[in-house]
Order: C-alpha cells, then sequence, then structure tokens
C-alpha cells in the first residue's frame, strides 16, 4: 500500500480524481443527457423514446429553425468582427500614455460588470418605439420625423440588437487585448524604430503578431458568447419581428420550455455544437501560437 | 417571495381570529362542510408549498396571502408561497412534473395542466363540491381541466380576461357615441381614430399575453380556426385568409412600432396617452385608478373598455389568459392541499380576493357572477365573463402538447403580423402558418 502511495503515476490519478468528478457530474452529464434527449421525442412531463434524428430532419424543414441559423450566423459574425475591430481600436488607444489611465480603463470595463438583463432593459427603452431617447433627440434636432422602429422592422432589429450586444461585448475583448499589448516587450519597438519603420509597419509587424495568440483566445471565448447570447434577445424581442432576431438558444428555448418539445429544443441546442467546435478548432489551430515566436521558424 | 413560518403565524393568527366573524367561521365546521358533500381530513403536521405567478394588481396577492394567513389560522398547516413572473412558472412547473419534487400546488397558467395529466393529483371530488356548492363550473374550466370528460386534474382558478381597453373622450372625437361591436364599424372607427392624430394599437411582438390573445380573436371573428375537432389543421382556409386581409387594414390604422410590442409596451403607450384603443386586462384601469399622479389619475375617468367587436362568423369571442391550480401527485400531503383549494376557493376567500384585484381574475364559477366587484364600478362589468366566454387557443381540437406548442411558437401571431405589415401576402401568411401548425399536429 505505501508503496503504491508513492508511486508518483498512482499519486497523480489519485489527485486529480476529484478534479475528474467534479468534471464528469457538471459538465459531462449535463451535456451528454442534453444531447441524448435530442435523439428522443422526450416532451415537458413524460421521459421520450429514442427516435434517432428525426428531430434534426424535421427541424431541418422547419423555415423558423434555419431562419434562427441564418440569425445566429449573421448576429455573431456581425457582432464578432465588430467588437474585434472596436476591441483591438481601443486597447490600442488605452495602451497609449492617457492622463487618468487607471480610472478610463475601469470605466470600460463597466459595460461588461452590468448584469445583461440590465443593460437588456435599458436598451429595450432606447429602443422603444414609443420611448426611445435616440428618436426623442433626433426628432428635436429635426434629423427625423417619425420615430424609428428600432426592434420592429426585421433588418433593423436584427442590427439593433447586434449594436447591443457589442455595445456589451466591447470591454472584454478591449481590457484582455490590452493586457496582451503589456506583454510586448518595449525593446521591438526601440528595434523597429532603429530600422525606421512607421508606426503602421510597427503595428503590422509587432504588435499584431505578438498578439495573435491572445487574440485567438479572446476572440474564441467573444464567439462562443456572441452565438449562444441568450439573455438581450430575450429581453429585447423574444425572437421577433416576425422571427427575425430568433437565435438558435431563443429558440430552443422557445420550444423546449414554453412549447413542452424537450425533445426538439435539446436537439436544437445540440445543433449549437458542431458550429461551436469549429469555431474552437479553428482558433486552436489558426491562431494559435507560431513556432517563430518561440526563436524558431514556420514551416 | 413570501415566508410563513411558525413565528409570524401565530403573531397573524391572532389578527385574525379577531378579524374572523362567528358567522363565516361556523360555515366551515366539518359536519356543514360534510353535508355539503366535503369530507376531507387534511394529514397531521402537513406542510404545504405553492408556487404562483406574481401579481399583475397589487391588490390580489395582498388579499392573497391574507388568505392564506387565515388558512394557515385555521387548520395549523403551514403554508409556503412563492411568486414567479407568470412566464417562469410553466418551466418550474415542468421541471416540477419531470422530476417529481418541488412545490405541492401550482399556479399555472392555459394548457400546463394538459402537458403532464399523469402527474397531477385527481381532484374530482374537489371540483365536483365546488361546482355543486357554486353554480357549476364554466365551460372554459373544463375544457383545460377535465380534458377526457370525467377527471378533473386540476381546480380552474379564473382567467386573466384580456378585453378592448379605450379613451372614451377620443373615441367620441372621432365620431362614435359608443364603442363599435362589429368587426366593420369597429375598423370604421379605428380610421376615424388614426386620421384624427389618435391612433389605437395592438401588440404584433412576441408577446405572449397581450398578441396572443386579440389575434386569436380575429382569427376566430372570420370563422377561421387552428384545427377542426379531429385535431386536423385547418388554418390555411378562406376564412383566416379574409381575417389577414382585414388586420392589414387595421395594421394601417395603427401607432407604429406595434411589430415590436411586448406584453408591457400597450400598457405604458396608453398610460402615456399616445393611443387610444388597445386590448388589455384591466391593469390599464386598476394603474391609472390608483396611480399619484393626478394626470394618470385623470385618465381613469375617461378610460371605459369593451368586449371585442363581432366578425362575419357571429362572434366576437375571445381568448384570455387561461388560470389553474394543480396538485402534483409527489406531494406528501394531498388532503391538505385539496383542503387548501378549497378554501380559498370558498365565496368567503374568493369574494374577498376578486375584489382586492378589481377583477383582473375572473371568477370560474357561475355563481360569483354575482359579486358586487362587478357591478361597483361598471367599468369592471366586461371583464366579468372571461371565463364565461373563454375559448381555448387550440379550439377547435383537444388541449395538449400540439396546442401548447402551436401557442408557445406564435404561430397565429406572426401569421397576423406578416400578413398586416404586408411582408407576406395574407394567402402566403396563412399557408406557412398552416405549414408551421401541422408540425405540432403531425399529419
Amino acid at each position: 500500500m505505501h508503496r503504491l502511495l508513492d508511486n508518483r503515476n498512482v499519486l497523480g490519478v489519485l489527485f486529480m480524481l476529484p478534479a475528474g468528478a467534479l468534471l464528469l457530474v457538471f459538465l459531462t452529464y449535463p451535456l451528454g443527457l442534453g444531447t441524448w434527449l435530442g435523439f428522443t421525442d422526450a416532451k415537458i412531463g413524460r421521459p421520450g423514446e429514442w427516435i434517432g434524428a428525426e428531430n434534426f430532419t424535421y427541424l431541418f424543414g422547419d423555415s423558423v429553425a434555419r431562419l434562427s441559423l441564418f440569425n445566429t450566423f449573421f448576429y455573431t459574425i456581425v457582432a464578432s468582427i465588430l467588437k474585434f475591430a472596436l476591441g483591438l481600436w481601443l486597447a490600442l488607444l488605452l495602451n497609449k500614455n492617457l492622463p487618468f489611465k487607471a480610472f478610463l480603463r475601469a470605466i470600460v470595463l463597466l459595460p461588461f460588470i452590468v448584469p445583461t438583463a440590465l443593460s437588456a432593459i435599458a436598451f429595450w427603452w432606447m429602443y422603444d418605439s414609443q420611448f426611445s431617447v435616440i428618436s426623442w433627440t433626433l426628432t428635436k434636432m429635426g434629423v427625423i420625423d417619425g420615430y424609428i422602429d428600432f426592434l420592429g422592422e426585421p433588418w433593423l432589429a436584427r442590427f439593433s440588437t447586434i449594436a447591443a450586444n457589442v455595445w456589451r461585448g466591447v470591454p472584454f475583448v478591449a481590457i484582455t487585448l490590452l493586457a496582451g499589448l503589456q506583454t510586448v516587450p518595449p525593446s521591438l519597438y526601440e528595434a523597429a524604430s532603429l530600422d525606421g519603420a512607421t508606426e503602421w509597419q510597427k503595428f503590422w509587424y509587432v504588435t499584431l503578431p505578438m498578439l495573435t495568440p491572445i487574440i485567438a483566445v479572446v476572440m474564441t471565448f467573444s464567439v462562443l458568447f456572441t452565438f449562444t447570447d441568450f439573455q438581450l434577445i430575450y429581453v429585447l424581442t423574444r425572437g421577433g419581428p416576425l422571427n427575425a432576431t430568433h437565435l438558435m438558444a431563443t429558440l430552443s428555448f422557445q420550444r423546449a420550455i414554453p412549447g413542452g418539445a424537450l425533445g426538439e429544443g435539446a436537439a436544437l441546442a445540440t445543433s449549437m455544437v458542431p458550429f461551436l467546435l469549429a469555431a474552437i478548432l479553428f482558433s486552436y489551430f489558426g491562431l494559435q501560437r507560431r513556432a517563430w515566436q518561440q526563436g524558431g521558424t514556420d514551416k | 417571495m413570501s415566508n410563513i413560518n411558525r413565528r409570524n403565524f401565530l403573531k397573524l393568527s391572532a389578527g385574525i381570529a379577531a378579524g374572523t366573524t362567528l358567522g363565516a367561521g361556523a360555515a366551515y365546521t366539518p359536519a356543514a362542510l360534510a353535508q355539503a358533500g366535503w369530507g376531507n381530513q387534511p394529514e397531521k403536521g402537513a406542510k404545504l408549498r405553492v408556487l404562483r405567478w406574481s401579481r399583475f394588481v397589487q391588490g390580489d396577492i395582498d388579499q392573497y396571502m391574507k388568505n392564506v394567513q387565515a388558512f394557515t389560522a385555521k387548520y395549523g398547516i403551514e403554508v409556503r408561497v412563492d411568486n414567479e413572473s407568470w412566464e417562469d412558472v410553466r418551466p418550474k412547473a415542468a421541471v416540477a412534473a419531470n422530476t417529481g419534487a418541488g412545490p405541492d400546488i401550482i399556479l399555472g397558467t392555459n394548457d400546463d395542466a394538459d402537458l403532464y395529466p399523469e402527474k397531477l393529483l385527481d381532484v374530482t371530488d374537489l371540483a365536483n363540491y365546488l361546482g355543486k356548492k357554486y353554480g357549476g363550473w364554466y365551460p372554459a374550466g373544463e375544457a383545460y381541466l377535465r380534458p377526457n370528460g370525467k377527471n378533473w386534474i386540476g381546480i380552474p382558478l379564473g382567467a386573466a380576461g384580456s378585453m378592448i381597453v379605450y379613451r372614451e373622450s377620443q373615441v367620441k372625437a372621432a365620431g362614435f357615441d359608443s364603442f363599435p361591436k362589429d368587426t366593420d364599424t369597429f375598423l370604421k372607427m379605428m380610421q376615424a381614430l388614426k386620421a384624427k392624430g389618435t391612433p389605437g394599437g395592438f401588440a404584433l411582438g412576441h408577446a405572449t399575453g397581450d398578441a396572443n390573445t386579440w389575434c386569436h380573436w380575429l382569427v376566430w371573428a372570420f370563422g377561421g380556426k387552428m384545427v377542426d375537432k379531429s385535431g386536423k389543421v385547418v388554418l390555411d382556409s378562406p376564412e383566416t385568409i379574409k381575417a389577414l386581409e382585414y388586420s392589414k387594414e387595421l395594421y394601417a390604422t395603427f401607432i407604429p412600432g406595434t411589430l415590436s410590442w411586448l406584453d408591457p409596451s400597450n400598457n405604458k403607450v396608453f398610460l402615456d396617452g399616445q393611443i387610444s384603443v388597445t386590448n388589455n386586462g384591466i391593469s390599464i384601469y386598476y394603474a391609472a385608478k390608483t396611480s399619484k399622479d393626478p394626470k394618470i389619475l385623470a385618465m381613469a375617468a375617461d378610460i371605459n373598455h369593451a368586449s371585442y367587436p363581432v366578425g362575419p362568423a357571429g362572434t366576437g369571442i375571445a381568448f384570455h389568459l387561461f388560470l389553474n391550480q394543480m396538485i402534483f401527485k409527489y406531494t406528501k400531503y394531498p388532503k391538505a392541499a385539496k383542503e387548501f383549494i378549497r378554501f380559498m376557493m370558498e365565496e368567503e376567500q374568493f369574494g374577498p380576493w376578486m375584489q382586492a384585484s378589481i377583477g383582473y381574475v375572473a371568477h370560474p364559477l357561475a355563481a360569483y357572477a354575482k359579486n358586487p366587484i362587478w357591478t361597483v364600478d361598471p367599468k369592471h362589468l366586461q371583464y366579468r365573463d372571461a371565463v364565461k366566454d373563454l375559448r381555448p387557443a387550440g379550439y377547435d381540437g383537444k388541449l395538449g402538447y400540439a396546442s401548447a406548442g402551436a401557442l408557445a411558437d406564435f404561430i397565429i401571431v406572426d401569421m397576423v403580423a406578416e400578413a398586416a405589415s404586408g411582408s407576406k401576402t395574407p394567402k402566403e401568411a396563412a399557408a406557412a402558418a398552416q405549414k408551421r401548425a401541422e408540425r405540432y399536429y403531425k399529419v
């Protein structure tokens, strides 16, 4: 027994057991259950029978489910690009020597700190078809005659929800990239200056390459958060108008819980997993640390 | 969340004992109850947990909790009441049904009970007792809670009526002395209101309560319906298309922005004086009447209610938010739970409760139509028959997964919104809705 406990391998397994058990109970089990439910015709209050891929073929033929797939992609892609661009820009600004640096950095984080449900309600008022402060200001300034129907017109509603999502997501990207920027050794910039590099060249050949690993991590998370967004849509539109802002997550909830079709809702949620995995793999293999960053050469 | 523990209960019971008249107390002696066909002995040491939707009007929860305290004082049974937003009750009830653990009693909505009838305690004896004593249940209660025509799987609580709410002065200014009784005149009035700069507005976003109620009325008023008696989807019909053509004309008279409206939107806009007509529960009137803002208080005098106009199908029948009371089979104290619901439904409790919520919840039992709340203010009257006239959304088929799913998926609302806004022609909208509905009623 003593000898066994002295064995490094045995000890290692032993020490990992609690963490393994936690992962199994809180991660693998719910995920597995959700996936399994997707292959059954489970309804609320009734356990399901195995029906194979029927839910998936059924969803594929459903115009609302297809629309939600399109919406989710549109929402994720547009919001992520905007978040990245604005986040990087903000990070570069904050990296400069500004007065009240610490204070400004704290303020930038605010949208991220406010609970989504709360900020969503604020946006709901701002986008309101009758009480919108944006419309009010613009009418008072004489720019428009009637109130803007932010959440009533399908495309406008898509962009309005994206704007709210970007507002909320930018700080996360900005602050993380800022942390990344501060790890770039100043000596590299000095060397670049000596070589006569312009500001743009410094950014393109020094900052960006040094930042790619952290960009990979931050954008993976950002894409995951955006792809699975729920609260914002639920508060702002409930998927309306005319299902134009239904994301897979909100539709999955609507079908599974108020609608009672647990199996179908689970199938819809499970359908998100491959896309999420693809996003993770892309960033892992596509943007991870390259050999040259460790002093080697890329093949 | 409200919690009644033993200490509170002791404090409260003293007050209630002082407040209870002897006469009312005497009606509840076991002997008197047995005579009325009710013999039920709650389990010793029983404790109950009730999950209900949170109030729409303050008077509701105040009086409900008073009644709960009276029950605790009388039977010595602790009752804990949890409140959740009404749309969150359904998932919680579903989890309770699935896992076999949770509150003993859940106050749910619409076809909740039809989703898991086998998980619910049979309450036929209680329904019979109450029905006999109070002039019988309205048919809607049976449609929802007596699915096989024999056994009751829950006790109706009532319905939050959705009626037309309008500004008398503005309707008059548009040239109408009384609110139109048929759809043709109604449209003319809406056009006149729009021309006067005082338009109406009805929710067309995913407003679970407001949009569903009026959109179902619209389809029914023209003779359309989701399914026939056999459960076959018949939504794509000439009648539905007529209703949708009408909706286009009606939508043209609305205040801009109704496509994005959720449940609270029309309340806000109405109380702000921006619209003259909408559909809602009595909560707009209640809010105006109890407002501390003199401007809004003055508006209360100008607010009136009306029934939905009658359409070519000869009916102005509407869909209202139906409310039920379910006891789950897993409860350790089925008798205490039944006793609780009986107690809450008896006139001595139910009457004051309806009054405190100024009729937000209309009664499911015929005898309660005599309650003075419906006549004390003539503006309450329209809400009196909400359950009596209620037609479930799954009309004309059986209620269950298909009807609940189709309602939750906003099939009718989306159809009306598509046609009204012109994003689809009425024909396309009806065809698309038919297709979506068929998925639920699997043909």
